[in-house]
């Protein structure tokens, strides 16, 4: 359905079809880029997350949906209309704003009629109420946005845009202020809402979690640009970059060599000897690469005993528990494996004895969970965000 | 003594003792409290007191003034001095508004457009503070004068015919109802700019674009968030300029004749000139209750209590 275009506004190709497309969007400030050249497809109806650090760009893109911000370039389509040039006002877009912006001066019933008495619509008292009675805010209608609680205000803020039925209804960290218990409820009640309107949902967050718990698809952004765009299940079992393989969730990453290719596996040498990945699932350009495995996929057994044989079809490496700590519901090991680099495992507390350091020990899991990503990326990319916890 | 107030109450070696108030603290707002309330006794109550007896005595300068509690004065200013009381009221009022217009603009530019000019901006408006007011005030006589340049401006467009037609001015401009006003505007525009541009200033950029991304374009969002919004702002700065314009006679005394003179400049003349002390006090009295009354009735009427 929707055509592809080069970046850049002059592109006469028109895109056609429903809900939200943005083609080689650009910002600018001086000689910082904060977007540079983003193409996002979000299906109507879908509840779409635009993932990142602080600064990767993820609220400008919103804001330039919005029309709060100017695009320095590309093209932003809503059904099928070129909206990029439009003001804010004349876009069928509505925002949740992080800090809420509930008007002070107004009760909730006029914050939440405000966008309709500005279209000068029909039956705004059923409509609010309505809409209050959603959210279980009908009885506060008389009150002022500061006689609410930080979560009262948040759900007046989402049904003040929603009660607009706008196409794309976006989500600026609407859940940043909230704390950790309301956030976990906020996520659902969201979730919620935004399947019984089916009105398509664009949130910003930095939070992985909420993105995974709350998004049909994610966008992972890094410095401007997306960098994997997929369902959750697909972004974290098969990330193609590694900043994506760090920021969501953890990642075991291997310096290796591409040493052969056989139908659907490719082989790649390691330090720690030589590891099949599905070809499928190899991203690297050139020769170099690094093997990728998350941590709760390893099985560890000690050597000699006799659960140590590696099932067929596994990848297996030995190395020396270097550290163990017992968390409850897991194990964290760290094993350093030959070559020296290190492997974090968390093995499932299932009945099984404590490994202790010093032991040596055989790490296997299945092939089809390796992963392998171009060996030019910085190993640590996406790991040292604070944000990201 | 310092010792002493810094002990807890009662507490000679209580291990237990909570932060159970001292009858010393209690008493801290008070004394904290006394400066400010000595002058307000010294400098408001008293010459407040004095003024009111001042009102009820009879007599001359020459037999001095006894105290008659001759209410019949009050009756004499009012039905003698009402133009001066109407025209002080008219010409605050007008001042007040032509200040709003000039000075909402100002403080909305420099609140929200003048990125790192709004520092010298700021100064700018409080600049004039550096000149004396009678100077200021005497070179509007130039500006205003017949052959001076407004007047001129105002011959060349035609405006002239306007306002004279309005009755502001008879065919000059110096020594008309609408010098005076404009004298009066341009001496309290800082009294009015700088509340108007603190609640402009604290106005949440955020609103802004939350009323654009709810369908208002910038007009709407201007009366519906913007401006509601700088309501303290509004009442406090015509606040500032209302009640010392209606209470002013120098711009009066410079840019008016005698034939339109304010209620200012009848107790001057009352007090300094014609020596009759009892009506100079009851007028001074009739002007501060009319002010206090009606700046309750406006305060009110703009319901400020309800803004945030």
């Amino acid at each position: 359905m929707t055509t592809a275009m080069a970046p850049g506004r002059e592109a006469p190709v028109t895109v056609t079809g429903t809900g939200l497309q943005v083609r080689g969007l650009v910002k600018q400030y001086g000689t910082f880029t904060a977007v540079d050249g983003i193409d996002l497809d979000v299906p109507e109806g879908s509840f779409f997350a635009l993932l990142g650090p602080s600064g990767c760009g993820k609220t400008t893109t919103l804001r330039m949906v919005a029309g709060l911000e100017d695009p320095t370039a590309g093209a932003i389509y809503i059904d099928g209309d070129d909206v990029s040039r439009r003001r804010a006002y004349q876009r069928p877009v509505n925002t949740v704003f992080q800090n809420y912006a509930l008007f002070p001066h107004l009760s909730i019933f006029e914050n939440v009629a405000f966008g309709l008495r500005r279209r000068r619509q029909q039956n705004i008292k059923k409509s609010v109420m309505e809409m209050l009675e959603l959210v279980e805010l009908a009885h506060l209608a008389e009150r002022k946005p500061t006689q609410l609680s930080g979560g009262q205000q948040q759900r007046v803020a989402v049904v003040r845009a929603l009660v607009n039925k706008p196409q794309v209804l976006l989500l600026d960290e609407p859940l940043g202020a909230l704390d950790l218990k309301l956030r976990r409820q906020m996520q659902l009640e969201l979730k919620k809402i935004q399947t019984e309107v089916g009105i398509t949902f664009i949130h910003v967050t930095h939070d992985q979690e909420e993105a995974m718990t709350m998004a049909d698809t994610i966008a992972v952004m890094n410095a401007g640009h997306v960098e994997q765009l997929g369902q959750p299940a697909q972004l974290y079992e098969n990330p193609v970059s590694v900043f994506v393989a760090n920021f969501l969730g953890q990642s075991n990453l291997l310096r290796g060599t591409i040493s052969g290719r056989d139908g659907d596996w490719v082989t790649a040498a390691t330090s720690a000897g030589t590891i099949r990945i599905p070809a499928a699932r190899c991203s690297a350009n050139g020769a170099d690469c690094l093997v990728g495995v998350r941590p709760e996929k390893i099985q560890v057994e000690e050597i000699g005993t006799a659960a140590a044989t590696v099932p067929s079809g596994h990848n297996s490496v030995t190395g020396r528990v270097s550290d163990a700590s017992f968390i409850g519901v897991s194990t964290q090991y760290q094993v350093t494996v030959a070559g020296g680099q290190e492997l974090t495992v968390f093995s499932q507390n299932t009945g099984t004895a404590l490994v202790r350091p010093g032991t040596d020990v055989v790490l296997h899991w299945d092939a089809l969970h390796t992963f392998a990503l171009d060996g030019s990326q910085d190993v640590r990319s996406g790991m040292d965000d604070p944000e990201a916890q | 003594m310092s010792i002493a107030a810094a002990l807890p109450a009662g507490g000679h070696h209580a291990p237990s003792a909570g932060p159970a108030p001292s009858s010393r603290s209690k008493f801290t707002p008070y004394f904290l409290l006394l400066p400010a309330g000595l002058a307000l006794i010294v400098f408001y109550v008293l010459p407040t007191l004095t003024l009111a007896t001042t009102s009820l005595q009879t007599g001359s300068l020459e037999q001095g003034y006894t105290l008659t509690w001759h209410w019949p004065t009050y009756g004499e200013v009012l039905s003698q001095y009402w133009p001066q009381f109407a025209r002080s009221f008219g010409y605050a009022a007008g001042a007040t508004i032509l200040a709003l217009l000039i000075a909402y603009p100002l403080a909305y530019t420099i609140a929200f457009k003048a990125g790192r000019f709004r520092t010298l901006m700021l100064t700018l408006v409080v600049a004039p503070f550096f000149t004396s007011f009678l100077i200021r005030t005497l070179a509007w006589r130039q500006i205003l004068a017949d052959e001076g340049p407004v007047v001129s401006f105002m011959k060349a467009t035609g405006l002239m015919h306007l306002t004279d037609a309005l009755g502001m001015t008879q065919g000059r401009v110096l020594a008309t109802g609408l010098a005076v006003v404009i004298g009066l505007a341009y001496n309290f525009l800082p009294f009015m700019t700088l509340p108007l541009y603190n609640s402009l200033e604290k106005i949440d950029r955020g609103l802004l674009k939350a009323s654009e991304d709810l369908y208002a374009n910038s007009w709407t969002t201007f009366w519906k968030v913007t401006w509601p919004l700088s309501l303290p702002g509004v009442v406090g700065g015509t606040l500032l300029t209302f009640i010392p314009a209606a209470g002013d006679y120098v711009n009066q005394q410079f840019l008016g004749t005698i034939s339109n003179t304010m209620t200012g400049n009848a107790i001057d003349s009352l007090f300094l000139q014609q020596r009759q002390y009892p009506q100079a006090a009851a007028l001074s009295l009739v002007l501060m209750v009319a002010i206090i009354v009606l700046v309750s009735v406006y305060v009110k009427r703009a319901g400020t209590e309800e803004l945030v």
